[in-house]
């Protein structure tokens, strides 16, 4: 064991989220789903989930009505590229800002 | 405490390794450290000691596997000389950056180009700053006290050791030493435990990548940057001289042996000129002091046994007395002076009495150092150094040039 | 067809998941071992196999990274992004240091598995010593190269994985003179327990390939197309499409070494049924780091692919 008067700083980290911050903020577009078209939430079944395996950032859920962490989302669009059904439109921020200012 | 053993220096290491239980050993071929490892594998082969041997494919991943096997909480030991010691340059820093208790042994060679596999001291000079604490033996008995020393400080400061003894004059002479018995290395040297040790069970993510600044972690505790770590290990690298200190007398309980852990003086109570070297030729040095002394000349010889950290309050109030101090090293800083000159000469500043200082460059590439040149070079300095100015007397002089 | 130009239907694609690999996505675990909000890019090849290949190793592991985009996305300290342990270390010393670690659980007598994840310059170019030491020795760890093509991190730079013709920022206006250095000939040349070439826009290929390789005692090298999108110059949606790309054209091949036997795996197993694949001038118009390689150089690149998979159709 080492003598209790020496402090032995190094580099050891511990695990937890948002090491870059809210990635969210990264996104010029958001993933838009609609559960019309999304295989599991129109058919009410566990299937495809292509949105969730595929997702870099472990941000999809594997629900029947999956959903997007948009807080820290990155917006890179694979979900909406890979999704068989085209359920995903990639939507720019900006218009959900432009949406709140309106109201 | 067994009988006296007879054996080059090179077997010595490997027996106090072995007394050390040191559990992985990784090792790469070099003159004129390759008894030390062939010694080494030979005990695990044979079943005398219970530890992994890999046979790595550099020097490089000699300390890449200590540095592993220490990071999950396993004590390592490996050898090595020259430009072996180079070519893991980048992981003794890497090994010191992450805390880690690694003893090493390194028989000291000259370094190339051009090639030389005889002794001097620039292989362990030119990794001076890489945040290892630096140790010369000057003797076989050194070499296995010191080795198994080297593991008790490690791993009470978390600091690599470089256990330092020049190749051939120790490593392959062979000479009388003893071990202790094996339970007393037992209690002096308990096992390695390691709080951030590798571990599925409660991980961490050993040499992240630090940012200039002090960074809040995962529960809001402030932690310190890049520059704070480093603080933390030169601050705690000057206090491992106290521990090495503490260390000696711990192991002169247990092996009656020891005593002069920073600085072995001879013959230096009352003496005018004092000769300051490391290793082995500090103890060539007594021989010249007793015929020195025969002739009328107070001269003492003070070995300084740990180079880095530098003692350097205790080797300059040990010098405080001396009117001429003679540094004889066996490497230097190129396009300057002697390191640990230089060293010396820093140390004295603040002190009221800076005696005159020499500067002589010895043995590079295993020059040989006939006793009769150091004789006459220390009589002449003593005698002429009346007439020297401060800036003479300050530029090095190499000794036993033959071109 | 969707947007992308994806011609499967969802009835193919779950077909093609349950033929390729035994873990489908239905059964793959939902337990996450890496935190969102890392340091990774957007779309990053690397992150989609850092999570699902995780999932496969489960949470026994030791993780030993070398500089790479792995180093960042793990995290800074004090924070983790991953929850593995892991053991940062210097770049050519990736498989000692593992070596090291394994030596170390042996002495504790622990099962731990010791995984070495390197990036293609830290396995190709300085790492590649190390690495075949640890191979001449059989070192009991898995190795994964996941390989993007360049030097990534530090801001596409040629490495020795770099295909010919590629542009980088050290190989500017006409690309990369040289021809890559094939990494996994020259690890199956030491005959390791077990070889993987795997793709990011394959992971569950992948994922049951490190399942595999839990099971085998020895070296086991896993190396992986790795789509990089700033890398590569293309839109970041694209990086499992143009993994498949690099598969379907038959430019990157999926297979397996055991016992020195080669096998091609799903992916590229079902393109041998098929008399023609789809042309590689797909897969290189998709990015924008082929842009100065001529007709003539795509179409000796088409005919060596054209060759390999004659050959291969011979032998399989």
């Amino acid at each position: 064991m080492p003598d209790p008067r020496f402090k032995i700083l190094t580099s050891a980290s511990t695990s937890g989220p948002g090491d870059a911050g809210r990635t969210g903020s990264w996104r010029v577009e958001r993933p838009v789903i609609d559960m019309d078209r999304c295989i599991p939430a129109k058919t009410g079944k566990h299937a495809c989930h292509l949105c969730w395996l595929y997702c870099p950032d472990n941000v999809v859920s594997k629900d029947l009505e999956p959903t997007i962490d948009l807080e820290y989302c990155k917006g890179c669009g694979i979900c909406a590229q890979e999704c068989p059904a085209q359920a995903i439109e990639m939507i720019p921020d900006a218009d959900f800002i432009k949406g709140a200012d309106r109201e | 405490m067994s009988d006296a053993i007879i054996e080059s220096g090179n077997v010595a290491a490997a027996m106090a390794v072995q007394l050390a239980r040191a559990e992985v050993i990784a090792a790469y071929p070099i003159t004129p450290q390759t008894p030390v490892t062939e010694k080494l594998s030979e005990l695990i082969t044979s079943g005398e000691m219970d530890a992994e041997y890999v046979a790595v494919e550099s020097e490089h991943s000699a300390m890449a596997v200590c540095i592993g096997a220490a990071s999950a909480g396993v004590r390592p030991f490996t050898a090595t000389s020259s430009n072996g010691l180079l070519y893991m340059s980048e992981q003794l820093h890497w090994a010191a950056g992450a805390r880690l208790p690694i003893v090493m042994c390194v028989v000291n060679r000259g370094i190339g180009a051009p090639w030389s596999v005889w002794n001097d001291h620039q292989d362990a000079i030119s990794q001076r700053d890489a945040g290892w604490i630096q140790i010369f033996a000057k003797d076989h008995q050194e070499i296995v006290d010191s080795t198994l020393k080297a593991f008790r400080l490690a791993e009470l400061t978390h600091i690599p050791v470089m256990v330092n003894y020049d190749g051939y004059y120790l490593s392959h002479t062979y000479m009388p030493f003893e071990t202790p018995e094996p339970e007393q290395v037992d209690a002096f040297l308990p096992t390695f435990e390691y709080k951030h040790a590798l571990n599925p069970e409660r991980p961490e993510s050993l040499n992240t990548v630090t940012l200039p600044d002090a960074r809040r972690d995962v529960k809001s505790i402030q932690r310190g940057g890049y520059m704070d770590l480093r603080h933390n290990l030169h601050e705690e690298m000057r206090l491992a001289i106290k521990v090495w200190q503490e260390i000696d007398q711990e192991f002169q309980k247990v092996c009656g042996r020891g005593g002069a852990p920073i600085i072995d003086p001879y013959r230096c109570d009352d003496a005018d000129f004092v000769v300051v070297a490391m290793g082995s030729l500090a103890n060539q040095f007594r021989d010249v002091v007793d015929r020195l002394r025969d002739d009328g000349l107070k001269v003492g010889v003070l070995a300084l046994q740990i180079y880095r950290p530098f003692p350097n309050s205790i080797i300059a109030e040990a010098l405080q007395s001396a009117k001429h101090v003679m540094v004889y090293e066996k490497g230097l800083s190129y396009g300057y002076q002697g390191a640990l000159y230089g060293d010396i000469k820093s140390a004295l500043y603040p002190y009221p009495s800076r005696p005159c200082l020499h500067n002589f460059i010895v043995g590079l590439g295993g020059r040989g150092i006939p006793t009769e040149s150091l004789f006459q070079t220390v009589k002449t300095a003593c005698v002429q150094d009346e007439q020297m100015s401060p800036a003479q007397a300050d530029e090095p002089r190499w000794i036993g040039l033959q071109l | 067809m969707n947007p992308g130009g994806l011609d499967y239907n969802y009835e193919d694609w779950t077909t093609i998941m349950n033929m390729t690999a035994k873990t489908s996505v239905l059964n793959l675990t939902q337990e996450e071992f890496i935190y969102p909000g890392n340091r990774a890019c957007s779309g990053c090849g690397l992150s989609i196999l850092y999570r699902i290949g995780l999932k496969a190793l489960g949470r026994d592991c030791i993780f030993v990274v070398p500089p790479s985009c792995l180093t960042v996305m793990q995290g800074l300290f004090p924070i983790a992004a991953t929850q593995m342990p892991v053991l940062n270390c210097t770049f050519a010393s990736t498989a000692a240091i593992a070596t090291g670690v394994r030596a170390a659980m042996k002495r504790l007598g622990r099962d731990t598995q010791v995984v070495a994840w390197a990036g293609d310059g830290g396995t190709s170019d300085i790492g590649i010593q190390a690495l075949s030491g640890a191979l001449e020795r059989v070192e009991d760890i898995i190795y994964i190269c996941y390989d993007n093509e360049a030097y990534m991190n530090t801001g596409v730079q040629r490495s020795g994985t770099t295909p010919q013709g590629t542009l980088t920022t050290t190989t500017p206006l006409s690309g990369k003179a040289e021809a890559s250095k094939n990494i996994p000939a020259i690890i199956a040349a030491h005959n390791p327990a077990y070889l993987a070439t795997c793709s990011a826009s394959y992971p569950l290929d992948f994922h049951d390939k490190l399942l595999k390789a839990k099971e085998i005692k020895g070296l086991k090298y896993l190396h992986i197309q790795t789509p990089c999108p700033p890398g590569w110059g293309c839109e970041e949606r694209m990086t499992v499409e143009i993994g498949r790309t690099a598969v379907e054209t038959g430019l990157f091949d999926l297979y397996e070494i055991e016992d020195g036997q080669m096998k091609l795996s799903g992916p590229s197993q079902k393109l041998l049924g098929k008399t023609s694949l789809r042309p590689v001038r797909e897969y290189l118009e998709m990015q924008v780091r082929f842009k100065a390689l001529s007709d003539e150089q795509i179409n000796v690149m088409q005919a060596e692919i054209d060759q390999k998979w004659a050959g291969y159709r011979d032998t399989f």
